[in-house]
């Protein structure tokens, strides 16, 4: 039941520690629904929801110049509708339906069918099962905006994450979450490192790159419009992300209030490390940089939150710290690419260290909740490997083949003319700021 | 009579407005401006991206005054404006032909 969404269904030690405890009478109570749960995965989607919008909305909004402000959070805003009627008429079954090869779920959900008030998912309706699954699925593309910021016209991107959440997410989240192949192997992904942070990290580099740099990369100076804004939006994805890390348990129990710990203790260590980084190089430590740090550091626990301990937590975010501020300070730089708001260099790069660490600091020795039996450390580690390294290959290529597709028929980019103008003002008549 | 033109650090508008009204002056007119002088910019660094910003916020003040009290009101603004640091900003005077109160068509020292 509870296994649903973690990966390393069956094999997880941790599946058999929970079964252990229960009593026959709560055996029998399995299929019955659990008002508790259900409360807090109600309570989980509106944070996870609330994630996307606002609280990315505004952390991206933030960082780009003012004339492309409110095109951001347009581009947000859509994403979220669209994936969610998308969701609804096949994605959902795609992604969750009964397994076909391990590779994709099936078409019986479509249109959600079998969806009703009285259709369970576990302890919880499948109805809030869906719904929560739903915003994992919608904070996903909303993260690759980072990458093809200030240049990407609205129509094209609307066409790119259509057909990405379709043949990218939806397959992804199946092997992983749905009962795909990668479950089968053993990868351990608790929230999502990989489908999402990986996957829209990598799915925003290849964007990157495909489309170029904004007109005037690096030279010109591109100063965040509003750094309130990012600091504000910065705070809500926090907030939001215990709905994404302790909500990823589906249940109200130990593993869950442990999710939390650890994401509190992760994020903090993070934010710092890049903080005193900074500090270091620069000399002052900065707004933007703490921030950084604290969403690298949340990525990086996604795919642990359910099997590290305390200690592990704050290994993780300093990890996650650390290379996070390499990957968007100096390797950014020396490559030349221009992830305009760093999409690949905090949730690519983050959820992979936060992959490979999961396979290191889930083993009982360094305070996780172990491992499955007799698979060492190295031996998870190389599972995760082939976790990350088949979701970069897999979504990388299929990326490509979208954005090429797209750029032929109808355009990527938005004219030079336009990108001056600013998106606000010429893709959608309107600005951001009308201050004077 | 004499336009004054003072170019002061944003913070010290306060303290040049209160100078001022010591020493009689009825109405200033102020603008956010940018500029640079021998302060030079400053660099501004975001995710380890440094810019240079050439050109610093600024207040500018115009002030008709008559020719008789041009002396204190320079000295006002030298006086209130100063922090001893580079940046501190120009006082310019120059020569004002005409001034015309529209509300009621005074003109000359009348009208200031």
């Amino acid at each position: 039941m509870i296994s649903v969404k973690k990966t390393i269904t069956g094999a997880c030690v941790c599946v058999g520690a929970v079964l252990l405890t229960l009593t026959p009478g709560m055996v029998l109570a399995q299929d019955e629904l659990s008002r508790g749960d259900t409360a807090w995965m109600l309570t989980s989607t509106a944070l996870v929801l609330f994630m996307t919008i606002p609280g990315l909305s505004l952390y991206y909004a933030g960082m780009v110049r003012a004339k492309n402000a409110l095109s951001v959070m347009m581009q947000c805003f859509a994403i979220t509708c669209v994936v969610t009627l998308l969701w609804a008429i096949y994605l959902y079954s795609l992604a969750f339906g009964d397994d076909v090869n391990g590779l994709i779920g099936n078409l019986g959900k479509a249109f959600m069918a079998g969806v009703s008030v009285s259709s369970l998912k576990g302890v919880i309706p499948e109805s809030v099962f869906s719904m929560f699954q739903l915003t994992f699925a919608i904070i996903t593309p909303a993260l690759i905006v980072g990458a093809f910021a200030e240049r990407m016209k609205f129509s094209a991107m609307l066409w790119f994450i259509t057909l990405w959440v379709t043949f990218v997410y939806a397959p992804v989240a199946h092997w992983v979450w749905g009962g795909g192949w990668l479950s089968k192997l053993g990868v351990m992904d608790f929230a999502g490192g990989t489908v999402v942070h990986i996957n829209a990290g990598v799915a925003g580099l290849v964007a990157a790159l495909v489309m170029g740099k904004r007109s005037g990369y690096p030279h010109h100076p591109m100063k965040p419009s509003n750094l309130v804004l990012t600091m504000v939006g910065a705070g809500m994805l926090w907030v939001g992300w215990f709905g994404f890390n302790a909500g990823s348990q589906l249940a109200a129990d130990g593993v869950a209030g442990m999710a939390m710990v650890v994401t509190q203790l992760a994020t903090a260590a993070a934010a710092l490390t890049w903080m005193f980084l900074e500090w270091m190089r620069y000399g002052k430590p900065s707004a933007l940089g703490i921030v950084s740090g604290s969403v690298a550091g949340l990525v990086a626990i996604t795919p642990a939150s359910g099997y590290v301990g305390p200690m592990g937590a704050i290994a993780i975010g300093l990890a996650a710290g650390l290379i996070c501020y390499f990957a968007v300070v100096k390797v950014k730089r020396a490559f030349g690419y221009d992830d305009s708001l760093d999409a690949f260099g905090v949730h690519g790069v983050g959820g992979f260290v936060g992959a490979i660490l999961t396979g290191v600091f889930a083993h009982s020795s360094l305070g996780g909740v172990g491992l499955a039996e007799g698979v060492s450390i190295a031996g998870q580690v190389m599972k995760q490997l082939i976790g990350a390294g088949v979701t970069i290959l897999y979504c990388a290529v299929v990326s490509f083949i979208l954005l090429k597709l797209i750029d032929a028929v109808i355009g990527l980019r938005a004219t030079s003319e336009q990108e001056q103008e600013g998106l606000d003002l010429a893709l959608h008549d309107e600005r951001g700021y009308n201050l004077t | 009579m004499k336009l004054v033109t003072a170019i002061i650090k944003p913070f010290k508008l306060d303290d040049v407005r209160e100078a001022l009204h010591e020493v009689g002056v009825n109405g200033i007119t102020v603008t956010e401006v940018r500029g640079f002088g021998r302060q030079k910019g400053h660099t501004e660094l975001y995710r380890g991206a440094e810019y240079n910003v050439d050109f610093l916020p600024k207040i500018k003040l115009e002030i008709a005054v008559t020719t008789e009290l041009l002396e204190l009101v320079v000295e006002a603004i030298t006086r209130s404006a100063t922090t001893g640091k580079i940046g501190d900003g120009k006082i310019f005077v120059s020569s004002l032909e005409q001034v015309i109160r529209i509300r009621t068509g005074e003109t000359g020292a009348q009208a200031i």
